[in-house]
């Protein structure tokens, strides 16, 4: 959408600075007007605090055909994506699948290929899912898979911090940037209200909710998982557990949120206006939601259909999906829940 | 070739923050409304879409507002700004209802937010809108829409036809035909002419070609210049408008909020010859504020330039646009166009009559003065000596204009032989009949609240 999205969040930012009208909608006002000139660092710090709630957007009254064309939410969105993209490691990963929903496809049925010739080549003699496959094969195949992107995450994380001039981490940084996330504070659009997003400036609060329902649903599933292991490893229980168990009740109720939180921000993404977010990821950012519905989806199928002769083809399925997610992890919008935390943590210490 | 429809009860001229109001008051007392607005959708809103508070009376703390601002000490304070030309009885009744508009807005969709930073001496006084008036001005259309009040934009009000003492006839134009409505009641919420620039220069002389428009380009005053030829009474005066000294690089229209420049107080301000021509430190800012749009009117080409050194630069709030930087005045000078000669002799005359500059204080009034310079500069006298230096040429930016449709106290318009029977207006329009001179930040949106609401009850009563 912008040549260079750098310079032209800088004359945005500008205009905003000496405005001011927006303040009380976000974090980003506060942390702009704090400053008079705007370095990389502080632009790309602005843009990861920015959630693309597009409040300020349809309040302001520079806004296209006006000269000074404001639409802080996209280039917002055009800078974080890059700022995403450059710091990824390696960054070519990041610019790849970023952009791109059908690369993303393309690894989900690779990796659910792969994940079926291992159930076809790695059975054992073991029970459940574990007829199907090792649960040494499992672990193989995971481990790496979850470890490595971390690692990823990490490197790409330190490049943020490095770029927006961070600090030593205190307790108390922690503290702020988790509350502020753990109730989308910034998302509830300053008055409460909510949003502008799908129906121009309209405030809802369907984002706030639908994202809630992913971010929670999302944690309660990988509760799912964490609980399994310690089953497994620390008390000997194998899977599959009973309905009453924590890893299915976490998994079961996480799956559901985690579906119906995935289809409503799709529903609302599609009804939001491209060019208020970064167009040219908008196809990466569908295949991740859509990525992440499917290992929902299919999480619940396998609970629903596990002991049929689907069994097979559901693990590969699921588990094929899990695994793409966390190989896409750095390289997907997965990876602006770290940066955002991020932000928050440095934004608590320009507080400070 | 004409249309003609009566569907309608009620016609609002105007789209913005009083139009809303009358149209929203009119059509939750049972009135079918139509607003006719001269702008398309992505301008609506006139000048109201760039406001970003208003001045509010209350006797306790009240939504953002904190301590108490009562009415005498809110009418002093209007008082001292409009030189006594004020109708005090008008101006009462607007302080004493603002203090109920608040909650109104509020259930109307308005949303408040504390004062901005860098405002923090209206945080008593004044009720800031959340997102600015544009958020307000959205709020009220969705509200009007779902009250089924009609608008349609890109309808521009060209004559409104007033036959003895009642109006029989809206003329406007829309998709290039002249359409015509018989409604039973007509609110006129149309603002002021400052955007016509004719009509500036018919009052103000051939300057005003150079003056620069900060609100809505929509603003013309057709409506006002029909109905004043059709002998409504007028209040006001065509040559008094306010106008402020504004970041010259700005548009010609709907600069808005961002093209003020609050550096004067710690610059030195001359004309294009070099030359200065009035006490930059004469009194804190903002009440200096509203005289500098006609000092620099007064000078050669109608613009100034103000110059700072850089410790300056962080003493004001940030403008639009960077200011012209230079490592030595004598760069600054050429890059401003000035001529260098003289912009050296004049910082120096300035930096020679400073004194002791210790007890330099940039918020309050700190009496570091030049001695023995004319014009002095009797506050924050400090030399421009810390390079880079910083220049922003200043120029004539138009806020509103003081002419209108003269009202009583239920916003009804007449003519000299007596009231208009179904003839209201509301807004800057009318704002003359309140004060003639002069103004008080965030009274012209309490104006507009306060007698919209009044116009579009009347009027609804008048059509029940
Ligand atoms: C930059 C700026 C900042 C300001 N800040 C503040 C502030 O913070 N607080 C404050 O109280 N005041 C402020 N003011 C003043 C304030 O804008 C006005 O007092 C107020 O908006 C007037 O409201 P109104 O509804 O009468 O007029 P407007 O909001 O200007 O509305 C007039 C409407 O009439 C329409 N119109 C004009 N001609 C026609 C026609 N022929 N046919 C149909 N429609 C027509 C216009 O398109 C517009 O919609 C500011 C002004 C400016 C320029
Ligand atoms: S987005 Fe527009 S209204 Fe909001 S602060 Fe920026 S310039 Fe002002
Ligand atoms: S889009 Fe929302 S979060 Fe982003 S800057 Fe605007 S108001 Fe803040």
């Amino acid at each position: 959408m912008y040549d260079n999205p750098i310079e032209e969040a800088r004359r945005q930012a500008q205009i905003c600075n000496a405005c001011r009208y927006c303040e009380g909608y976000c974090a980003v006002f506060p942390a702009m007007h704090a400053g008079r000139f705007f370095s990389d660092g502080d632009l790309t710090q602005l843009a990861n605090l920015c959630h693309n709630c597009q409040n300020c957007h349809y309040a302001c009254q520079y806004t296209a055909p006006h000269e000074f064309a404001l639409n802080l939410p996209g280039v917002l969105a055009e800078v974080r994506q890059e700022s995403w993209e450059e710091t990824a490691f390696p960054a070519p990963l990041g610019r790849a699948f970023h952009h791109n929903g059908t690369l993303i496809a393309g690894v989900a049925v690779l990796a659910m290929a792969l994940l079926f010739w291992a159930a076809r080549h790695l059975s054992s003699g073991g029970t459940g899912f574990y007829a199907v496959m090792a649960h040494g094969a499992m672990v193989a195949i995971f481990l790496p898979a979850f470890l490595l992107p971390l690692a990823a995450m990490g490197v790409g994380l330190r490049r943020y911090w490095r770029r927006v001039g961070g600090g030593p981490v205190t307790l108390a940084d922690l503290r702020a940037a988790f509350g502020s996330a753990a109730t989308m504070r910034n998302l509830a659009g300053g008055h409460g209200d909510g949003c502008n997003f799908e129906e121009e400036d309209v405030f809802s609060q369907r984002r706030r909710v639908m994202h809630q329902l992913v971010m929670y649903g999302f944690l309660l599933c990988f509760a799912a998982t964490a609980t399994g292991t310690i089953l497994h490893y620390g008390f000997g229980i194998e899977a599959p557990y009973r309905l009453l168990s924590l890893p299915k009740l976490f998994g079961v109720i996480g799956g559901l949120m985690l579906c119906a939180g995935t289809l409503g921000m799709m529903h609302l993404k599609a009804k939001a206006a491209p060019d208020l977010q970064a167009p040219e990821v908008r196809g990466g950012e569908f295949g991740f939601i859509a990525l992440l519905f499917t290992v929902s989806a299919s999480g619940l199928a396998l609970y629903a259909l596990g002991g049929t002769s689907a069994l097979e083809v559901l693990l590969a399925l699921h588990l094929g999906a899990v695994l793409a997610f966390f190989l896409l992890m750095p390289y997907s919008k997965m990876a602006h829940g770290f940066y955002r935390l991020a932000a928050l943590v440095r934004d608590a210490q320009r507080k400070r | 070739m004409t249309t003609q429809d009566d569907r309608y009860d009620i016609v609002v001229l105007g789209g913005g923050n009083a139009a809303l109001c009358a149209a929203i008051t009119a059509a939750e007392d049972g009135a079918k409304v139509l607003i006719l607005e001269a702008a398309p959708k992505s301008y609506r809103g006139g000048n109201s879409r760039h406001t970003r508070n208003f001045r509010c009376m209350h006797e306790a703390p009240m939504s953002v507002l904190v301590e108490s601002y009562g009415e005498e000490e809110y009418l002093a304070d209007l008082l001292r700004v409009t030189g006594g030309r004020t109708d005090e009885g008008l101006a009462r009744m607007v302080i004493r209802q603002s203090q109920e508009c608040l909650p109104w807005m509020e259930a109307h969709g308005v949303r408040f937010q504390p004062s901005l930073s860098g405002t923090l001496s209206l945080a008593r006084t004044n009720a800031f809108f959340m997102g600015g008036g544009k958020s307000l001005v959205n709020a009220y259309y969705r509200t009007a829409e779902a009250l089924g009040v009609e608008v349609l934009y890109d309808a521009p009000v060209r004559h409104v036809a007033l036959e003895g003492q009642r109006v029989t006839r809206v003329e406007y134009e829309h998709a290039g035909k002249l359409h015509t409505l018989r409604p039973r009641a007509v609110v006129v919420a149309s603002g002021g002419f400052q955007a016509n620039i004719d009509w500036l220069t018919e009052a103000w002389g051939p300057p005003a070609r150079n003056f620069l428009i900060r609100g809505t380009p929509y603003n013309r005053g057709t409506v006002l210049k029909d109905l004043l030829d059709q002998g409504v009474t007028s209040v006001g005066d065509p040559t008094q408008c306010h106008a402020v000294a504004i970041d010259g690089r700005a548009p010609k229209y709907d600069g808005g909020i961002v093209t003020r420049l609050d550096c004067v107080p710690f610059s030195i301000v001359v004309n294009k010859n070099g030359e200065r021509f009035y006490d930059e430190g004469e009194d804190v800012w903002p009440k200096r504020y509203a005289i500098w749009g006609r000092l620099v009117a007064a000078q050669p080409d109608q613009v100034g330039y103000a110059i700072i050194d850089s410790r300056a630069l962080p003493l004001f709030m940030p403008s639009v646009f960077p200011p012209i930087e230079a490592a030595t005045l004598d760069e600054l000078a050429r890059k401003m166009e000035l001529p260098e000669e003289k912009l050296l002799a004049t910082v120096a005359a300035f930096n020679a009559a400073c004194g002791d500059t210790s007890s330099f204080h940039p918020t309050e009034l700190d009496g570091v003065a030049t001695t023995g310079l004319t014009p002095p500069k009797t506050n924050w006298a400090r030399p421009i000596a810390e390079p880079p230096f910083y220049g922003y040429s200043l120029r004539t930016g138009v806020t509103f204009t003081y002419l209108g449709l003269k009202v009583d106290e239920t916003a009804r318009c007449s003519t000299e032989t007596g009231r208009i029977e179904n003839l209201w207006a509301a807004g800057e329009t009318m704002a003359g009949s309140i004060l003639g001179q002069g103004y008080l930040a965030g009274y012209g949106m309490t104006i507009g609240t306060v007698f919209g609401r009044i116009a579009g009850r009347e009027a609804a009563r008048h059509v029940r």
